[in-house]
């Protein structure tokens, strides 16, 4: 059997060798679709840091992971169309650049997850989860009615925003980006478990009292760590809104949540790696299936069943056959 | 703004509640009773709307098609709770968000297939058709007006149930003790199937009832499933009751918040303008109501804390 370590690097290395392969073959569809893997194994590597680590079962992330896109969208919408996004007290420009793009996105889905933690974080286990279900229905709604950023349609963002030094144009140059990206996040979401404040964090989900008793202050730290996680989202949807140049209300729908949240299953809670696996899992069978039968989901839904019934610790716990790894 | 209109609009509001609490009912009393938090019970719905829908267009009664709702949804429910839902009690809540949610998928796709994408229409019966002068020269629906009926008509029924009768006491004791009433011989995987195949019944019936307002097509429950899901934090996990107060409080807010905000905000503002704010506003007002039930009582209005 596998290290759990060995296998996170093996995994690594095929979501990278995949595309490089693909470009060697000249077949930019599969660069595409290691791209969406990449950038949907992000937005579940930040539900994980709640999900996993916290155990705070958000069915509410797809409120960050919409904003992050929307705020790709708002931005580049007005770069495109050379309007001011506001002009009183002062004047504010959309940008095309990435990098403030995605700053704005982080720090817009950090506000927004502050707000929502403070209030679904009062209320604990299955409440918790109809709550943030309900506040993602409500940004979804309320994208829905505000036509001033197209409503229902969505916007459309005609050229993808620029990084400096790069030509995101070219799949494999934004898939390169997308995957630095992943990487960093990792590295710094490995750090932060292992931190005083990640052992805080996994110590209240598995004991509450215990945690509490030692002096942590348990909904500070639960706070923090789901306003983090609804970064990471948050950065992920600006991306995911880049690679498709579309934002629609879908990005705030429930099935996005309920996706992400299949996507850090199928991998295995709490495994730092799962979300790549368990995206990777999930857009493959989606390209095969969906070509195979119309109604795909089915054969999707009775595995997910399968997998929550019978196989727990997911793709990564089945193969490498040990307990969440705690070095 | 004249009178009528309001009351009638409190009348919508009314009867939108009482449809709510039909599916919150259920919610509610699977989550007080089992523990389990089921996200495939708006499919419950969904398969009530299209069996009523199948049976009215084989036979136009629309009798029997309600009855056909009920017999659909509670035998599907029963399905469910037998072969997936019961392996799920002792799961934590993750996993039964996620088996749920895969039913849900299996539901709608399964659907999809054997009826196809487009909507179905079920018809209101010719005998409820048309509208009723109700005292004060308001001119009201007479199908909504049965709704509202026939939804009191359901809780006060669903009181006596559980107040009254023998089923009632196990539920009860259920909730509060479920080894103590299994030690006592009670077959708690019956009583579970029947709790089960009821809130199933419920949600198949408000499917049925709202179907012929609305379209019937796929993925019509999952919106109501997640208000359902506000009406119980609103009022209170496992209580009956606090379902009720909470579908209603829901239902009324809603309906009046859709009619009233884009008024109240003309009053201050251009018309256009007005409309897409309180249009936008009126579309979160519930959940805003919930924020505010939280942050005072984080256990709901008839919660036990």
């Amino acid at each position: 059997m596998l290290r759990e370590t060995h296998l996170n690097g093996l995994l690594l290395c095929a979501l990278l060798i995949v595309p490089l392969g693909a470009l060697a073959m000249d077949a930019p569809f599969i660069i595409t679709l290691a791209t969406k893997v990449t950038i949907l194994a992000l937005a579940g590597v930040g539900l994980n840091l709640a999900l996993g680590q916290g155990g705070l079962v958000s069915f509410g992330h797809a409120i960050f992971f919409g904003l992050g896109g929307y705020s790709m969208g708002i931005l580049a919408s007005h770069a495109q169309s050379f309007t001011p996004l506001m002009e009183l007290p002062f004047v504010i420009q959309g940008t095309n650049v990435m990098p403030v793009i995605w700053i704005v996105a982080i720090v817009v889905s950090c506000l927004a997850a502050l707000l929502v933690g403070i209030l679904s974080l009062r209320t604990s286990g299955v409440y918790f989860i109809m709550v943030t279900l309900a506040f993602g229905q409500m940004f979804y709604y309320f994208a829905i009615s505000w036509p001033a950023y197209g409503g229902e349609d969505g916007l459309v963002i005609y050229v993808r925003n620029q990084f400096p030094g790069i030509n995101t144009l070219v799949p494999i140059q934004f898939f390169g980006l997308c995957f630095a990206v992943l990487c960093a996040v990792l590295f710094f979401v490995s750090k932060l478990n292992k931190s005083a404040f990640g052992l805080a964090l996994t110590g209240a989900h598995y004991n509450t009292a215990r945690a509490q008793t030692v002096g942590i202050n348990v909904t500070r730290v639960r706070l923090v760590a789901f306003v983090i996680s609804a970064g990471i989202t948050g950065l992920a949807g600006a991306l995911f809104a880049d690679l498709n140049r579309f934002v629609s209300p879908t990005m705030f729908s429930w099935h996005t949540s309920g996706q992400i949240i299949i996507f850090v299953i199928l991998g295995g809670v709490a495994r730092l790696y799962g979300p790549i696996a368990g995206a990777a899992v999930y857009i493959i069978l989606e390209h095969n299936l969906g070509a195979f039968s119309d109604y795909w989901q089915i054969y999707l839904g009775l595995m997910l069943l399968f997998v929550v019934l019978f196989a727990q610790g997911g793709l990564i716990g089945g193969l490498s056959r040990r307990e969440v790894d705690h070095e | 703004m004249s009178t009528i209109l309001l009351i009638e609009q409190l009348l919508n509001g009314l009867q939108f509640g009482v449809m709510l609490f039909l599916m919150a009912a259920g919610l509610t009393l699977i989550f007080g009773v089992m523990g389990l938090i089921n996200l495939a019970h708006g499919s419950l719905y969904m398969v009530g709307a299209f069996a009523a829908a199948g049976i009215a267009g084989l036979t136009g009664s629309f009798v029997l098609a309600l009855i056909a709702s009920l017999a659909a949804a509670a035998m599907f429910g029963a399905l469910i709770e037998l072969t997936v839902i019961r392996r799920l009690y002792k799961r934590d809540h993750l996993d039964q968000v996620l088996a749920t949610f895969a039913l849900i998928l299996v539901f709608s796709e399964g659907t999809r297939w054997a009826f196809g994408s487009f909507p179905l229409f079920l018809n209101i019966p010719p005998a409820l058709s048309g509208t009723v002068m109700l005292p004060g020269g308001i001119e009201y629906s007479l199908y909504r007006l049965t709704i509202i009926g026939i939804g009191l008509l359901v809780a006060a029924g669903l009181f006596l149930l559980i107040s009254k009768t023998r089923v009632g006491m196990r539920i009860r004791a259920g909730e509060n003790d479920r080894e103590m009433i299994s030690a006592l011989g009670v077959d708690i995987s019956v009583l579970y199937t029947l709790v089960f195949a009821l809130g199933a019944a419920l949600a198949g019936l408000s499917g049925a009832l709202v179907g012929a307002i609305q379209s019937v097509e796929v993925g019509m429950g999952e919106p109501v499933l997640i208000l359902a899901f506000v009406v119980i934090v609103i009022g209170g996990i496992g209580s009956i009751k606090g379902a009720l107060a909470g579908a209603l409080l829901v239902g009324v807010t809603d309906t009046m918040g859709r009619t009233l905000l884009p008024v109240i905000f003309g009053s201050f503002m251009e018309p256009s303008s007005a409309t897409t704010v309180g249009s936008a506003l009126a579309s979160m007002l519930i959940y805003i109501l919930m924020a505010g039930v939280l942050v005072f009582r984080p256990t709901g209005l008839f919660g036990k804390a």
